[in-house]
């Protein structure tokens, strides 16, 4: 039986020194053997330089049946040279965190089947390796030919690179290369003292998930200061909307992919509509501003209650109109079904999280496995799951999903009596030489950033993971077999961020 | 089939903004804001809090191409600043963007706009938008720019997939290393002659990540925006408004 840390979602932050340190061999075998269960799988694994040159490596395992979060962590000398055996050879899921590790520190990992870098940041231990000359993975073969994107896209979008290998125009690979968007949040927020700039950082992880990620890092504060009960139900009403707001806007992207207009600007409106509630509430349409450390200064008034009910209420009436009627479309259900099916057992090696993975028929939900704030509470959130696995499937966990978020708001809001106005505290002091994560299930999926602080009591790592990290490759294989024309549903199905992952 | 349909457009009813240049935003929408005169001790507590250094205590001034809009210097000194919800932020040049005490407008003086723009652009505008490091919002709301609600096709301003049919470059983000290149091909690409637009904060000035080392703002140093759009992310009619005053469709001098 292993030695690990044991938490949860609502617990205090850990000692640095109460988290046990093991050695490779063990912490290797036992997640070896953990992960060959559905039910564990890892938030984030990262490596951290401590005193005399030597690396401190992280692993933070959720126990979705016990609601545990397992914390261990092991040591290694930042000069050896002898490879650590690979976990990704074995479990696919630890891909990008081990890629991450020899990326950032040279730290080999015998037998890793997948080397290449992940984001190519600026700290990154070889500066020869670039993103002008990446790896990307050639076939031979007189009737194969590639189809490079990027990183500049068509549309409005974020940049990265894709590379296609095609069979006319069957898709037999595509390797997505990333890495444009890293502008080093991680390196900044460790870089100040400011408390409102590291929150301002943190909440600028992801623009589409702004609520998601400030509310990550404050939970992750507050676990170092005192957690502040009476933000819950704010914060959730807040997580919710930016939910509606982006499967909305994925329903109206799908539907403007395959030519139907009428579905793709009655989203738009809806869309407007919700962030616009948003706006009213905290000034933002992307709700910066609105999550801070501590406390708030955007308070849920009555007034601003009932608007949001009100809201709320004829946006979800309306968004249903839009899922009966693109329900009842064969043009659009020839397209969505049966593409861009990722099986269950594909999306679960992967380590896939949030509702691509709850399309193909796993149960991963944060907000039920490892409830925070509100969601510890009566009534438990079930998660939504679809079992084929395709574009429908995940464009029908969107449809569920945006219904059962304003259910949730509305029940919240039911009866709703405002709470004693708390300032946010940019000067508390967090607790010195502790762990501390938030771990949050945004619209994407699970979000987890982990705070490490000092003896000092200061900030010295912040390490934010966002669900993208897990579901850029399940979009690679789904396109795999599609027709090259089929890329664009199957990507705005996933809607995965490019700055989430570059950071 | 037929009947969900027209459900559906039933409810959607109208929902373009009938008249672009007579827009309200909400009163909690943190826009251009208004310094006055008063006590030090507050403002030189804000200016230290201030998350990317845009506020300065003397002189007094606040940088809107800096200013994240957190609106945290306006909740330390509410005597000194105060953001109103006025969104018309964008500027033709970047010192226009530095707002000081009893400024009460961001100009848009004729004579900074190169005067060949309006005749050639002012009747149809193609532009090309890069994004180089920003976070996806200042991206979402461009996209917003043209939807149902906004609608601002309607002057046949728009967006293109090439750079080859642009008129123009929009430029989002702080500019990452990795994207100073692509940045710098893609403008290259659009024929002369064209312009460029900085669009929100981080475009402006680099925003929170100014001072990263990842960032790499040389693009800048060669290139100078036609026009400066603040914002975080850039509200559409942010961005509307500026484009108008830009290609002379609307004045605000």
């Amino acid at each position: 039986m292993m030695n690990y840390y044991r938490t949860n979602n609502s617990a205090h932050a850990v000692r640095l020194n109460e988290i046990p340190t093991v050695s490779y061999a063990e912490f290797y075998a036992d997640v070896a053997e953990k992960l060959r269960l559905e039910r564990y799988h890892v938030a984030h694994y990262f490596a951290l330089m401590e005193q005399q040159s030597r690396l401190r490596f992280y692993c933070l395992l959720l126990d979705d049946q016990t609601a545990e979060v397992l914390i261990t962590s092991f040591t290694m000398d930042y000069y050896a040279e002898n490879a650590l055996p690979s976990l990704t050879a074995l479990h696919p899921q630890m891909h990008p965190f081990e890629r991450e590790i020899s990326e950032r520190y040279g730290v080999c990992f015998g037998k890793m089947p997948w080397t290449k870098p992940l984001r190519y940041p600026f700290d990154r231990v070889d500066r020869t390796q670039t993103i002008d000359n990446y790896p990307f993975y050639a076939m031979a073969g007189g009737s194969l030919h590639e189809v490079n994107v990027g990183p500049i896209h068509a549309g409005i979008i974020e940049p990265g690179a894709f590379r296609f290998i095609c069979n006319g125009e069957n898709v037999l690979h595509l390797e997505i290369a990333l890495g444009y968007q890293h502008r080093g949040v991680e390196a900044l927020i460790a870089a100040t003292d400011n408390r409102l700039r590291q929150m301002l950082l943190a909440e600028s992880v992801a623009g589409d998930s702004s609520v998601t990620h400030a509310t990550a890092f404050a939970e992750a504060i507050e676990k170092l200061t005192h957690r502040v009960e009476q933000l819950d139900t704010e914060r959730s009403v807040a997580l919710e909307l930016e939910r509606i707001a982006m499967g909305i806007a994925d329903t109206g992207a799908l539907c403007m992919d395959v030519g139907y207009q009428l579905g793709q600007v009655a989203c738009e409106a809806l869309r407007t509509m919700t962030i616009n509630t948003t706006q009213a509430w905290c000034g933002n349409r992307f709700g910066k501003g609105l999550i801070r450390p501590a406390g708030t200064d955007h308070p849920l008034t009555t007034e601003k209650a009932a608007m949001i009910r009100h809201n709320v209420a004829q946006i979800a009436r309306r968004y249903a109109e839009v899922c009966d009627d693109v329900r009842n479309a064969p043009t659009l259900l020839a397209r969505f079904e049966q593409c861009g099916i990722v099986p269950h057992e594909q999306m679960w090696q992967l380590g896939g999280v949030g509702q691509a993975a709850r399309a193909s028929g796993m149960t991963r939900e944060v907000r039920s496995s490892h409830p925070w704030g509100i969601y510890a509470h009566e009534p438990h959130h079930t998660p939504i799951t679809e079992q084929d696995g395709d574009v429908m499937a995940r464009l029908a966990v969107r449809f569920a999903e945006v219904r059962a978020s304003a259910t949730w708001i509305e029940r919240l809001l039911d009866n709703f009596t405002p709470v004693q106005r708390v300032l946010p505290n940019y000067n508390s002091s967090l607790a010195a030489s502790s762990l501390a994560f938030g771990l949050v299930e945004g619209w994407r999926g699970e979000t987890c950033q982990v705070v490490v602080t000092n003896h000092a009591g200061q900030i010295v790592a912040l390490k934010i993971k966002d669900p993208s990290l897990h579901n850029w490759s399940a979009l690679a294989l789904a396109v795999r077999g599609e027709g090259i024309s089929d890329f664009p549903i199957c990507n705005k199905s996933f809607n995965l961020s490019y700055c989430g992952h570059d950071l | 089939m037929i009947r969900s349909k027209i459900k559906v457009l039933r409810s959607h009813g109208r929902q373009a903004i009938p008249d672009l240049c007579n827009v309200e935003l909400t009163e909690e929408f943190r826009g251009r804001p208004v310094l006055s005169h008063g006590a030090d001790a507050p403002l030189e507590a804000a200016a230290r809090r201030c998350p990317t250094g845009a506020l300065s205590a003397l002189p007094f001034t606040l940088d809107l191409g800096r200013c994240m809009f957190c609106g945290e210097c306006a909740r330390i000194a509410p005597e000194r600043i105060r953001f109103t919800n006025d969104y018309r932020l964008g500027s033709p040049t970047r010192e226009g963007l530095v707002v000081g005490v009893g400024d009460t407008r961001i100009d848009f003086p004729r004579h900074a706009i190169r005067p060949e723009l309006h005749p050639l652009f002012g009747r149809s505008l193609h532009l090309r938008e890069v994004c180089a490091g920003g976070d996806g919002s200042v991206e979402m709301e461009l996209n917003a720019t043209g939807n149902v609600n906004f609608d601002f096709g309607r002057f046949g301003i728009g967006f293109t997939a090439s750079p080859r049919h642009a008129d123009g470059v929009v430029v989002s983000g702080a500019v990452t290393q990795q994207m100073s290149e692509p940045l710098a091909i893609c403008y290259d690409a659009v024929p002369d002659p064209k312009l460029l637009v900085a669009c929100g904060t981080e475009a402006c000035s680099g925003g929170l990540f100014a001072t990263s080392r990842a960032i790499d703002r040389t693009f800048f140093d060669t290139h100078t925006p036609d026009l400066w759009l603040p914002g975080a992310p850039t509200h559409p009619m942010t961005f509307i408004d500026g484009m108008m005053n830009l290609l002379g469709l609307k004045t605000r001098e």
